[in-house]
Parts: C-alpha cells; structure tokens; sequence
C-alpha cells in the first residue's frame, strides 16, 4: 500500500500473553499508511502483516463475519468495549473515529469466565453453557404445524426480536464493572418471554440459565448500565428487569 | 425452587437489596417528616418520642427496632455479595479502565456504594448510640410533663447540632445519603424488576429528585440548629425550667433498666 495524503499513523498498546498461563503484558507497536475507511480490524491485519514480514509473532484477535452479526470480535478499546461508536461492533468501527497520531490501547474482553486464550482471544463458551441451560424451545417434530395456529402479535415479536439481535459477542460482561452477564441472560429470557413458543419452559428457562449464569462466575449486576451503552445491538436492560420478574415469579410457584 | 436457594442467587440478591432499599427509604423519609417537629418545639417534639417510644405499650417500637435491624443487616449483606462477587468475577483488571458514557447509568454514586453503605451503616450504630442511648452525657435531661416521666429528647438534639463538629459530621453524612440513593433509589426498582423502558426514565427522575430532597431536608435541620442554636437553646431551657426535674436522664435510664429487672425477677 502506497502512502496517501490522508495517511493516518497511530501508536497501539496491544496486550500480549502467549497463552493461559502467561501473566501477559502491554506492548507498543506503530503504525502508518491506515488510511481512514479501514476498519479497526483490518488496521490489526495491517500491523500483522508487518509483524509477520518481520519475523515476529502476529497478535492473536477473534474475527468472523466482519459485518457485525456473528459476535465473534471483541476488543476493549481505550477501556471501552468495542470502541468508541456506540451500536458497533468492533469490525464495524472505522479508523476515521480515532485522530492521526492517537495512542491506543487494546486489551482483551476481561472476566474470570472468559479465560485469555493467547493475547486478544478470550474464551467464551461459559456463554454456550448458559444458553444450553434453557435458551432453546422444545416441540415435537413430525408433520408441519398449520400456518397460524400459534398467533403472535406484532408488537410482541418486535419486542421480542429486538433482544433476539442479541450476537452474544460478550461485551457486556467485559463493559460490567462487576463482570456479571445479565444482559446476555436478560436478552435469552427476554426474547422467549414475550412470545407464546417460550412459555410452556419459561419457569425452568429462566431458573435455569440464572444456576449456570452464577456457577459459570459471572458477577453480580448492580444496574451501573455500562452493558447497555457498549452493546453492539443495543440490548435494553428491560430485559434484566424482567429476567428478575419471571425468576421471582418462577422460584414461588415450581 | 428452594426459596433459600433462589434468594442466595445473583438475582435473589438483587430483589432482597431492591426490596429492603426502598423499605429503608420509607422509614427515611418517615424519620425525616417526625424530625421537623423540632421546629414545632420542644414539647411537640419530645410528645412525638415518647409517643413512637410508648406505642402499643412499648411493643410497636420493639418491633420497629427488630423490623430495621433485619433490613439494615440483609441490605448490608445483599450489597456486600456483589461486591465480593465482583473481585472473584474480574481478578485482573483493565490496565486503561474506561466509561462506556451514552446510556451508561453509571456514576461515582454507582461505583462507590458499598463505602457510602458502609458509612451510612457506621453512622446508624453511632446515631442510635448518641441519642438513644445518650452516651454522650448531656447533664439534666429528665422532665415530668401532666405527670409523665420523660426525656428532654428536644435539649439533647439542640446541645449536639450547637456544636460545629456534631453539625459537620451530620451534614457530610446526610450528603452522603443523598449520594447513596441517587444510584440506590431507582435501582432499587430496577432489581426488583419493576421497570421497564417506558417507566425508569420517570423512575430514575423521580428516584433523583427524592435523594436531593432527603439530602437537603437532613441537612437542614442540623444545620439551621447549628445557625440558630440561641433561639432553639432557649426554648428548651424554658422548657426544662417548666418540666424539669434534677434526675440526669442517665439516672432515668438507670432506673428504667433496674425496674425492668426486678419486674423480670418478680415474675
């Protein structure tokens, strides 16, 4: 790539730790020629790119679709989860958010539950065991049901699709100063709670993922909403209040 | 589900600590409301004491007593939890933390209330310890009003908040109230699950508006004891010249606990 006139240089604080076990540390790395449609990722590829042709090992990050709906990325970016621009996710955030000549920092999604894998890669299957506890419907297979025999509102599958955007990228429990996942649980329960297909587990769903939510060590949520404001698909925290309602409701009566 | 499973939970905590939160604000605001009759006087005042004290011949404050000491503690113990939970959940921290801002609720009041709550708890013991059980000694505090034996409560609340120290302390303390219940008091709502997006915008307004106001009332008394401690002084040594007797109130306190044992022996 040819410097061009709207070049922009940047100085990365990137954490390194070569695998669980390393205790790990920030390291600086500089960057030029990233020019300002480049995506935060492809700005990573760029130093990888360097790091490689120069012998060195390339710093590890997590990347799928790049186009904001796998969920797979995550970086905290100068201590924010996914960066700067709100509703995005890390792939989706362009350079032209940061100034030439910025000082950024990259560390990793950061929670006990969410072990480093090696560098900026975290483990998150804690998140699968949640969800494998009660975020599914069950029915029986066989002949295809009638279309409409299970009328659904219109308001009510809004509703319930706005927290079925949920892409369980995890930033919520890197953003959560307690480190606890209650959005991404308010999100399951929430988007099964609204519609006729989640009620008859809805009880055991939500008592459920709770049980597996605080084994799996997840903190406690103490409402400080820094899940909300780093959510890539802007999960509302009303889907924690009403986690917290059906689970009231669920623990009196089963 | 076992309910002393389910109340042990990250969300059982959370309703238990919403729950006792608010029922504290109540008695809050309560006590708040019953305080400002020392600006109705001393008689108005030590009337309302030892009404509270008397109810249901002793009983209702006994039971007053029990309900908040289970408050405070579960309050205490519920908050503790998350923040415990809190280092086990994230031992390394970020080396740059930041503020995610836009929606984010969270606040130096959010981020600090198990010190503020801890404060707050320090400062209930030591309340109780001064004006209950008067250990600070006040001199001649008894008086005989139609032929009832009670405590110039009025005198001792008024010789305290003369003092710039006692005045200064209470008044950091009630800030810290306010500051407390500006994340406590909407939260509150939220983790007991009755809020959603159409109502905790007015929730957390109104939520704000009742921390300033609790904050502000509490300041306010000690503080205009403090301005006008000649008027409110005066008062109640008018008052004490109509009603006093020459028993100090430890001595009243001394007799009361001597006759309850020996009504306990004779029994």
């Amino acid at each position: 790539m040819s410097s061009t006139s709207n070049a922009m240089k940047f100085t990365l604080r990137i954490w390194r730790q070569k695998g669980p076990k390393d205790s790990g540390k920030l390291v600086d790395y500089k960057v030029d020629d990233i020019i300002p449609e480049m995506s935060f990722l492809e700005m990573l590829d760029v130093l990888n790119e360097k790091l490689a042709a120069e012998g060195k090992d390339p710093v590890a990050f997590d990347s799928d679709c790049r186009e904001g709906i796998c969920g797979t990325c995550g970086l905290v970016i100068n201590g924010i989860a996914h960066g700067p621009l709100a509703g995005t996710t890390t792939c989706g955030l362009r350079m032209r958010h940061f100034r030439s000549g910025d000082v950024i920092t990259i560390e990793p999604f950061r929670a006990d539950s969410f072990p480093i894998i090696k560098d900026l890669v975290v483990d998150r299957t804690a998140f699968d065991r949640i969800v494998q506890a009660g975020g599914y419907v069950s029915f029986n297979t066989g002949s295809a049901p009638d279309a409409n025999s299970v009328l659904v509102s219109k308001d009510a599958s809004h509703d319930s699709m706005d927290a079925a955007t949920c892409i369980g990228c995890g930033a919520c429990v890197a953003a959560c100063p307690n480190a606890s996942a209650h959005l991404f649980t308010g999100a399951k329960v929430y988007q099964f709670a609204k519609i006729p297909q989640g009620q008859p587990e809805r009880d055991q769903r939500v008592l459920n993922m709770i049980t597996t939510h605080d084994k799996e060590g997840f903190g406690d949520c103490s409402n400080h909403g820094e899940c909300e404001a780093v959510c890539p698909k802007q999960i509302n925290i009303k889907t924690i209040a009403q986690m917290r309602r059906d689970y009231l409701v669920a623990s009196l009566r089963t | 589900m076992n309910l002393a499973t389910a109340a042990q939970s990250s969300i059982g905590r959370k309703l238990i600590s919403g729950l006792t939160g608010l029922l504290l604000v109540g008695f809050v605001i309560g006590h708040l409301t019953g305080n400002f009759l020392l600006l109705a006087g001393p008689e108005a005042f030590n009337n309302y004491a030892y009404f509270l004290e008397h109810l249901f011949h002793g009983a209702g404050l006994i039971i007053a007593e029990i309900g908040l000491i289970v408050l405070f503690l579960s309050h205490a113990w519920s908050g503790f939890q998350v923040w415990n939970n809190k280092w086990n959940a994230r031992k390394k921290n970020y080396e740059v933390p930041g503020d995610a801002g836009g929606k984010s609720k969270k606040s130096v009041s959010s981020t600090t209330m198990l010190w503020s709550g801890v404060l707050l708890l320090a400062f209930v013991v030591w309340h109780v310890a001064q004006f209950k059980f008067g250990i600070i000694d006040t001199g001649n505090r008894a008086v005989m009003v139609d032929g009832v034996e009670m405590r110039n409560l009025y005198g001792i609340v008024v010789d305290t908040f003369a003092q710039p120290l006692w005045t200064g302390i209470y008044v950091i303390i009630m800030v810290m109230l306010g500051f407390h219940l500006w994340h406590g008091a909407w939260s509150a709502f939220q983790s007991m699950g009755l809020a959603n997006d159409l109502y905790l915008p007015t929730i957390t307004k109104v939520a704000h508006f009742l921390s300033i106001v609790l904050a502000v009332g509490f300041v306010a008394l000690p503080t205009s004891i403090f301005v006008f401690s000649n008027h409110f002084k005066a008062e109640s040594d008018k008052y004490m010249q109509q009603y006093g007797t020459n028993e100090t109130s430890g001595d009243m306190i001394y007799r009361t606990v001597s006759g309850l044992m020996s009504a306990e022996k004779g029994a």
